[in-house]
């Protein structure tokens, strides 16, 4: 049992150090700081910029939560304190089915539904013309997916407050919005960081889903109607093709350890997020 | 209904689904002096306390028939807002429930959520109530403080004057000791008879020594109906009814 524990506790350092092994190669030749910052894609001339997909990864993952975070925060307050308690009982199998939805599945419906709703509906209510697969097809098909996630979460945060709270804000005269505004949120407030820091680590993550949908072009993206081309489709496109570059490999785990960091940058600052605002419970 | 009546209760009945947890429950509480629910768990005392100001609205599956009467007012069909008529009570709980903000902010909670949000007249509110309930000495170098840094005793004390801020006319306490030190206890039950000039307090309880202390008149509750109920002295010197006269020796649970 222990040595299974350990290996659970080892895993994302292997995985970390394997992945920094292998991208050291390229660190060699070009500064770090270059490698980020650059947005030169021209891997047949030796140059591997990762700016315009770090950029792509953070557009699709703020839009995406920023359509999935309200919906979320609302669905949870009308379920845990407006709704029937029937209708929280059939969410739950709701939610599961959800987040049990293969990514894939995902990607080909957000080809099907929200790349041509995106180029027929949406873009020309903003005078723009796109073809659809865009930073804003990555961000909605993304929303969708954290969702079920994200609402699970708050949905268990906000059922453990505890009525008396309720009760006492009640009976100074507060009414039930008010209460829910002024002590419930700020009660769950932890709670929701951490459930919309899970969403972004999703978010950040997901690469079948995005990589359908999003249009994978390696410029930096000018608007959420351009297409982009974040980290995970960058690699998972690229990784087992085109080896035969020199420090294409590398170039790629580099990228993936990034990926890595960045994720365990999100958790960690919701951490501290966490502890700092949990005095206040 | 008697001029110094504060509270008439006439045929409450509360169901919880077939459960029939309060039973044809008719009494009348007096402004100005300690009315103590009492009797053992599981009697309907909380519940009878928390129908007075409609917290049962909170629990969809109560059904609750009957009227309560705050000054004639029935508050199961108030004229008036349900949230001003809960203004006119404050409520204590069996454990401390302080609010997620600091210290100041809990006991402005009230005053702010009724729109009375002139800064000055806060800070001098919130003084004033925290050394009516003898807590402005303890707390007053760290009113920005969380609410849940203080002691649980401490935190009790702070609900009450966070009650005390809105202004109410009544104190409805749940077995505001059970979860505190005797010290602590003591000074609410001190708070209670010196607050008692001003406010009509019912007070739940299942400690007899309590109710003996602090009663001015007695409402002794079993299994959902209203045993007997009057002036302290009479039903604990004089009981009339069998049931009461067990439970005061200790053998009625």
């Amino acid at each position: 049992m222990k040595v299974a524990l350990v290996l659970v506790i080892l895993l994302p350092f292997v995985i970390g150090i394997g992945l920094f092994l292998k991208s050291r190669l390229i660190l060699q030749d070009v500064s770090l700081w270059e490698l980020l910052f650059s947005s030169e894609w021209r891997p047949l001339a030796g140059k591997f910029g990762f700016f315009p997909f770090i950029v792509s990864s953070l557009w699709v993952t703020v839009i995406s939560l920023l359509i999935a975070g309200p919906i979320c925060l609302l669905t949870a307050i009308h379920l845990t304190q407006y709704a029937d308690n029937w209708v929280l009982k059939i969410m739950h199998p709701v939610i599961d089915i959800l987040a049990g939805i293969p990514s894939v599945i995902y990607g080909v419906w957000g080809t099907l539904v929200i790349v041509p709703l995106i180029s027929r509906h949406i873009a020309p209510l903003f005078n723009t013309e796109t073809s659809g697969y865009s930073i804003l097809a990555g961000g909605i098909v993304l929303a969708v997916m954290i969702i079920p996630f994200v609402l699970n979460i708050l949905i268990e945060v906000f059922k453990t407050i505890p009525i008396e709270l309720t009760e006492a804000s009640l009976s100074v005269g507060a009414s039930k919005w008010q209460t829910i505004k002024l002590v419930h949120i700020r009660k769950a407030f932890p709670g929701i960081i951490s459930a919309f820091g899970l969403g972004l680590s999703r978010s950040f993550g997901e690469t079948i889903a995005v990589l359908m949908v999003v249009g994978n072009v390696s410029k930096i993206p000018g608007g959420v109607f351009e297409p982009g081309y974040p980290l995970p489709a960058l690699i998972a496109n690229n990784y087992g093709e085109m080896l035969s570059i020199p420090l294409y490999d590398s170039a790629l785990m580099l990228a993936a350890f990034v990926l890595l960091i960045v994720v365990v940058l999100f958790n960690l600052a919701s951490r501290v997020l966490i502890i700092r605002t949990e005095r206040y419970k | 209904m008697q001029p110094d009546t504060k509270i008439e209760v006439k045929n409450l009945n509360l169901f919880i689904g077939k459960q029939h947890i309060l039973k044809n429950v008719n009494v009348s509480i007096p402004s100005n002096k300690i009315t103590v629910i009492m009797g053992p768990s599981g009697c309907g005392k909380t519940t009878l306390l928390k129908s007075l100001n409609r917290l049962t609205d909170l629990y969809p599956e109560m059904k609750v028939t009957g009227m309560i009467l705050i000054d004639g007012e029935d508050v199961f069909h108030p004229i008036e807002d349900i949230t001003l008529i809960r203004q006119k009570m404050g409520l204590l709980s069996q454990r401390p429930y302080p609010l997620p903000m600091n210290i100041q902010k809990n006991v402005a909670y009230g005053l702010r959520i009724s729109g009375r949000k002139r800064h000055r007249g806060i800070e001098k509110r919130v003084e004033r109530y925290l050394k009516m309930v003898g807590l402005w000495d303890e707390v007053k170098d760290r009113l920005k403080d969380p609410a849940s840094d203080l002691s649980i005793g401490q935190q009790q004390r702070l609900c009450l004057a966070r009650g005390l801020a809105v202004d109410p006319q009544i104190i409805l306490a749940d077995e505001p000791t059970s979860a505190l030190d005797p010290l602590s206890s003591q000074i609410i039950e001190q708070k209670f008879m010196e607050l008692k000039d001003h406010y009509t307090i019912v007070v739940v309880t299942h400690i007899l020594r309590q109710a003996k202390r602090i009663a001015d008149n007695i409402i002794f509750m079993y299994l959902g109906e209203v045993i007997e109920q009057g002036p302290a002295e009479e039903v604990l010197n004089n009981p009339k009814e069998e049931k009461t006269k067990a439970y005061l020796k200790g053998g009625l649970y």
